[in-house]
């Protein structure tokens, strides 16, 4: 199953080696990462999403728990959660086709951020699975180049976390 | 992000503080952690610090001959006494020769704390004369790191290396120095942090109260109970509590590997050491057992043989100060993540008031009938090997372990290094008492044995300590020989000379057709004797079982109470290691002889 995990941890050199070491060394894959300081600058969050089933799961979160940099670890997935991702994208638009990708992009809540004569940039959030509907639904023949940030997500309700 | 800058301008005072250069605030936060010994090795990017070292008196430095050495000895110094060895090389080729001992003490969850001399500041990341990453390249084999970045954060980085090596389950901490940061003309005030506090490390303490009467309430119903003890007990100085409730339920134990020792190897109750080169008993007594409490021990590989096939009946409580160990390779039913001192006292208090409660528990006649069916174990094979001695036989060398035992009266403090001689001696050589047995049993590094019974020796000077290697693992780090006479250590080499790298030939035999490929050396061995008498200490040879009693008891004589002794000791280069465990089967399916397995079948 995928999870979505996510770390806090010290904002110091060397931290974020750490963990990527770690999935690297036991084996575990990640799918996406992402990471930036929080509104504390002494903490970073991380946000990575991997595939496992529950031991698997719960030995990834245990040693990440053992790195000493991290403060907290959480599985987002074991309760509500928003995951968002961002994606922008480079389309090629033209003739016919221009109109069509406008309304798809339309219909996906996307934003055009760049035009050319060409193609457009679209730029897109949500859920990963929105993100890959997308890129379904325009067709990969006109899809140039995607660059996405990885997931981030935050628990739903009251529930914070912080160090 | 930090900015790449030489520190060349002094700290500003604090008050009441000394001020001090980075070079000898490393020295004297090592003195105000109680370090008695740096084991270590000079070069460039160390040279402030060991300019430091020079011009004082409290911590000896011992120059050892090569850096593995020097983590080996320290580790071994950490191992018997508890307190964390400490290491000083320099970068480059200082600091990777240091890579094989750290991985040795981090794999044993031994606390070290390693120093390494690191270029200037400056020139990091330039690929500078010595430069290695030594964070990065240490970063797999240590519990934890640092990089100092300016000569006041020394203290800090020393007390924090100090308080993470030593605490929960413990390991190594390497703390890299860039040369700048110790120049001698950069003064900073020097305040020691004696208390050390980090929001993201709070290692486990007492265990869950829940959890532990589940325990009991599980040991009293077992009807064929083991106790299944490893490392982390004597690290976790759980050894006498361990003992007071095994012997008051009176329940079979057995010990890992790093185990041997936490509960008396002398006594009755104790049924040896388990797994791959385990006693029949043990590895019989756990695959039939319906109840294993597994203290302070991680299920490995050489444990558990095929995790699939794992002791079918048995439920499992497991005690761990690791949340990480447990439920790893085979699932807990009961965990316990806690101090394992902690957690074993809590536990003897909850098994007392319910067997006072209820005296019917655990059930006599049930266990009445295990222990009949171990004994029945313990007669069918046992450690049964002929030792009488016949002038014109070959010595086995189990023979020579049992005489390393009467000779030194059970009470040495035994080293080894890694092969079928380690095993003979884990076997053999019945530890009494926690801490005396030194190995390295998780990386199974060769070359440890002898740098190992230094440290201990510098640990205990008085002590008698023995090091039982193979003449393929001594020659991985004799150089240290020289160290011996330097510092005068009186420690005593018991060589089982194979003329064989005899653990690998072994699975040549067993598994590959006899095909002895690359595992013996074509008669070009040194003659030990003479060798070591070239580095200034005294060697024997023994090549028929008639010598080795009184070669033995001359080795260990008063007389040589102040010499470094080498016995090369011949023994039969055909023995084989029995039992061993069949590949891809149960803890019950062991090789027991080249010729029988324990399911009766020949095999060869
Ligand atoms: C550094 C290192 N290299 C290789 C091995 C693999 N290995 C395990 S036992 C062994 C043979 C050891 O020979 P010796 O020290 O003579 O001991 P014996 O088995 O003959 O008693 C080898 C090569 C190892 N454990 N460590
Ligand atoms: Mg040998």
């Amino acid at each position: 199953m995928r999870h979505i995990i996510a770390v806090l941890l010290e904002n110091e050199a060397g931290a974020l080696s750490r963990v990527v070491g770690l999935f690297a060394q036991r084996n575990y894959n990640i799918e996406t990462l992402t990471v930036a300081p929080t509104e504390d600058p002494t903490l970073s969050r991380l946000t990575l999403t991997t595939f496992g089933d529950d031991g698997k799961i719960e030995q990834i979160m245990k040693h990440l728990y053992k790195i000493i940099e991290v403060v907290k670890v959480v599985d987002l997935s074991e309760s509500e959660h928003v995951e968002r991702e961002l994606m922008l994208v480079k389309v090629r638009a033209e003739g016919a086709v221009r109109e069509e990708v406008k309304r798809t992009a339309d219909i996906f809540r996307g934003q055009i951020i760049d035009v050319t004569p060409t193609g457009y940039t679209v730029q897109l959030s949500g859920p990963s699975d929105k993100l890959d509907a997308f890129i379904r639904a325009v067709g990969k023949v006109s899809i140039l180049e995607v660059v996405r940030s990885g997931v981030s997500g935050i628990s739903r309700g009251e529930k914070v976390l912080t160090a | 992000m930090t900015t790449k800058q030489d520190n060349n301008t002094s700290a500003e005072p604090v008050e009441g503080a000394e001020m001090l250069s980075g070079g000898d605030m490393l020295v004297r936060a090592l003195q105000d952690a109680g370090v008695e010994y740096i084991f270590g090795y000079p070069g460039g990017s160390a040279l402030h610090i060991y300019d430091a070292i020079f011009r004082q008196q409290k911590i000896e430095h011992i120059l050892v001959r090569h850096e593995q050495a020097a983590t080996h000895m320290a580790d071994a110094y950490a191992r018997v006494t508890g307190q964390a060895g400490v290491v000083l090389v320099t970068s480059g080729p200082g600091a990777t020769n240091a890579i094989t001992g750290i991985a040795t003490a981090y794999m044993d969850s031994i606390p070290m704390v390693v120093i390494s001399g690191q270029v200037p500041t400056s020139v990091i990341g330039t690929d500078a004369f010595q430069e290695t990453d030594m964070v990065g390249v240490s970063r797999p084999v240590v519990k934890h790191s640092f990089l100092v970045r300016k000569a006041e954060d020394i203290p800090l980085a020393i007390s924090q290396a100090f308080h993470i090596a030593t605490t929960g389950r413990p390991g190594p901490v390497v703390v890299d120095v860039p040369k700048d940061t110790t120049d001698p003309d950069v003064l900073a005030p020097y305040v020691y942090p004696r208390e050390v506090k980090l929001r993201s490390y709070s290692p486990a303490s007492r265990g869950n109260g829940r959890q532990i009467r589940k325990a009991a309430a599980a040991l009293l119903a077992a009807k064929r109970p083991i106790i299944y003890a490893g490392g982390g007990v004597i690290i976790g100085n759980g050894s006498e509590v361990l003992t007071r409730i095994a012997r008051s339920l009176n329940y079979p134990v057995t010990n890992t590997l790093m185990g041997l020792g936490c509960f008396p190897g002398d006594d009755p109750q104790f049924i040896g050491m388990l797994g791959m080169h385990g006693t029949f008993e043990a590895n019989m007594t756990m695959h039939n057992a319906d109840l294993i409490l597994a203290v302070g021990a991680r299920f490995d590989d050489r444990v558990t043989n095929n995790p699939e096939r794992f002791c079918p009946d048995a439920t499992i409580i497991h005690i761990d100060v690791d949340p990480a160990s447990i439920s790893k390779i085979v699932n807990a039913d009961i965990p316990i993540v806690g101090q394992v001192t902690s957690v074993l006292e809590d536990l003897e208090q909850i098994l007392d008031a319910q067997r006072q409660k209820n005296p019917e528990q655990p059930e006599r006649k049930a266990l009445e009938d295990w222990w009949r069916r171990i004994e029945e174990w313990r007669g069918a094979h046992g450690l049964n090997h002929q030792m009488t001695i016949e002038p014109d036989q070959p010595i086995l060398p189990q023979m020579a372990i049992q005489k390393l035992y009467e000779v030194t009266g059970g009470d040495a403090y035994i080293t080894s290094d890694v092969g079928q001689h380690q095993m003979f001696a884990a076997q053999y050589y019945k530890f009494a008492k926690p801490r005396r047995w030194v190995n390295s049993g998780g990386l199974g590094t060769m070359g440890f044995g002898l740098p190992a019974a230094m440290g201990v020796q510098f640990a205990y000077p008085d002590a008698t300590v023995a090091c039982v290697t193979g003449e393929g693992s001594f020659m991985m780090n004799m150089q240290e020989l020289s160290t011996c006479l330097q510092y005068g250590l009186p420690i005593k080499i018991i060589a089982l000379n194979n003329q064989a790298l005899g653990m690998v030939k072994q699975w040549q035999d067993m598994q590959y057709g006899g095909r002895h490929s690359n595992s013996t050396y074509s008669d070009s061995l040194p003659d030990f004797k003479t060798l070591v008498e070239a580095f200034g200490h005294v060697g024997f040879k023994v090549t028929s079982a008639a010598d080795l009693d009184p070669v033995m008891r001359e080795a260990f004589s008063s007389k040589l109470k102040d010499k470094t002794v080498f016995v090369d000791v011949w023994v039969d280069p055909h023995e084989h290691v029995y039992p061993m465990a069949i590949k891809g089967g149960s803890m019950q399916d062991m090789y027991l002889s080249k010729i029988t397995t324990s399911m009766q079948g020949d095999y060869m």
